[in-house]
């Protein structure tokens, strides 16, 4: 399975976070996740997921956007990552990731959006 | 059943630095050489508390963890409220040199993370007949900025759960979970602005490129450790900066981030043991 499968797959495993749901509770805004030349469009509304959608919307407002190559998530996603792949500001540090936008509420709630991009390491690895 | 009370004693010391009066909080457990441990950036002496109650360590040193002036529960000096907090080289070296002095300890081991590392380094530098040895964890003479620090203070942004979350990731995979929140649950905890204050002296002020040249570890040993998951003082920070210093001992520690001392006690104990064994 690729990167972007395996980020398809965060609906299900939000939903069944109830503590990261409840930690998200104060958070509505849409963001964008790439995951390598796959962008994502994600919908948070009191921190659950209403709406995940893969692949290129036009002229699709979005209030801040973070990218990282397949190679950074693939690496991101192990079970226990190397070093220097193992956060979000550790990809970007090595110039693999980048984020954009207003940055304002990805900062406040930035351990709710670190965790919630972690999700897929939950995954059995190869899945 | 007899109270479980842990071994180290806390209190208030009263000093002047720079000539301005202040309150430390210091606790301290054992006795022997006269050991100084200097808490990161935007936290406090809790990050020591395992050291402080480590017999094996206790019963050859005296360990000594003070709050820096603005950080736990040594309170900023009369009139903070007219300023904004910035820790400096110079701030930074007159806080420890002028605890050291009001202790009465003479010639006390000083071991220091992150900017507590930095401050090490510096010591070495200026400083070094004053002591008897000196450990720098997770330092370098330089490391590359990874954030804006502006985000630490400003009121739309919660700054504790910020710093928090910003330096979560640079905890080990391997931390015991316990260990990991324990260490956020102080950088939650922090004073309004002192995370990015310390900061200064971090980024701004405290750049040692060069400097580190002139360490003579014949006069004091010096001792680098650095974890292999912190991205912030990277492994190749740190032995960029040995790479420097003739006769400096550098270690990398497997498994360990940003926070040895508190995120894996345990694991950190491995390491510093031999370390302390060199000392006494």
């Amino acid at each position: 399975m690729s990167p972007a499968d395996r980020f398809a797959q965060l609906p299900a495993l939000l939903a069944a976070d109830a503590d990261l749901l409840r930690r998200g509770r104060w958070l509505t805004v849409d963001c964008r996740i790439d995951v390598g030349d796959d962008p994502f469009h994600l919908s948070l509304r009191d921190g659950a997921l209403a709406g995940l959608e893969r692949g290129p919307r036009l002229m699709r407002s979005t209030a801040f956007s973070f990218r990282a190559t397949s190679e950074a998530w693939a690496n991101y996603w192990r079970p226990i990552p190397a070093p220097g792949w193992h956060d979000v500001f550790a990809l970007t540090k090595r110039g693999a990731a980048s984020m954009e936008g207003d940055l304002r509420p990805l900062l406040q709630n930035l351990q709710y959006f670190k965790d919630l991009l972690a999700l897929p390491r939950r995954l059995p690895e190869g899945s | 059943m007899a109270p479980s009370l842990e071994p180290m004693i806390g209190r208030y010391l009263k000093l002047e630095i720079d000539g301005v009066p202040h309150r430390l909080y210091v606790e301290e457990a054992g006795q022997g050489i006269p050991l100084v441990c200097l808490h990161t950036a935007g936290a406090d002496n809790r990050q020591f508390r395992h050291l402080l109650a480590d017999p094996e360590i206790t019963r050859r040193f005296r360990v000594l963890a003070f709050d820096m002036p603005w950080h736990g529960k040594s309170t900023p000096p009369d009139g903070w409220e007219r300023g904004e907090y910035r820790l400096t080289t110079q701030s930074y070296t007159a806080a420890i040199r002028a605890f050291c002095k009001a202790m009465e300890l003479y010639r006390p081991a000083v071991m220091g993370c992150s900017i507590g590392g930095r401050i090490v380094l510096n010591l070495a530098i200026e400083h070094a007949a004053e002591f008897r040895a000196l450990i720098a964890l997770e330092a370098a003479d330089f490391q590359q900025p990874w954030y804006d620090t502006s985000w630490l203070h400003r009121p739309d942004v919660h700054g504790g759960e910020v710093s928090a979350a910003l330096i979560s990731g640079l905890i080990a995979p391997h931390s015991p979970p316990v260990n990991r929140h324990e260490t956020l649950w102080m950088y939650m905890q922090s004073g309004p602005g002192v995370f990015k204050g310390d900061l200064y002296f971090y980024r701004v002020d405290g750049d040692l490129r060069d400097k580190v040249k002139a360490i003579d570890t014949k006069l004091c040993p010096l001792y680098l450790l650095t974890g292999e998951y912190d991205f912030s003082c990277t492994a190749e920070d740190t032995l960029r900066t040995a790479a420097q210093i003739p006769g400096v001992e550098v270690q990398i520690m497997k498994e360990v981030g940003h926070f040895p001392m508190s995120e894996n006690p345990a694991k950190f104990r491995e390491y510093i043991l031999p370390v302390l064994a060199k000392i006494s």
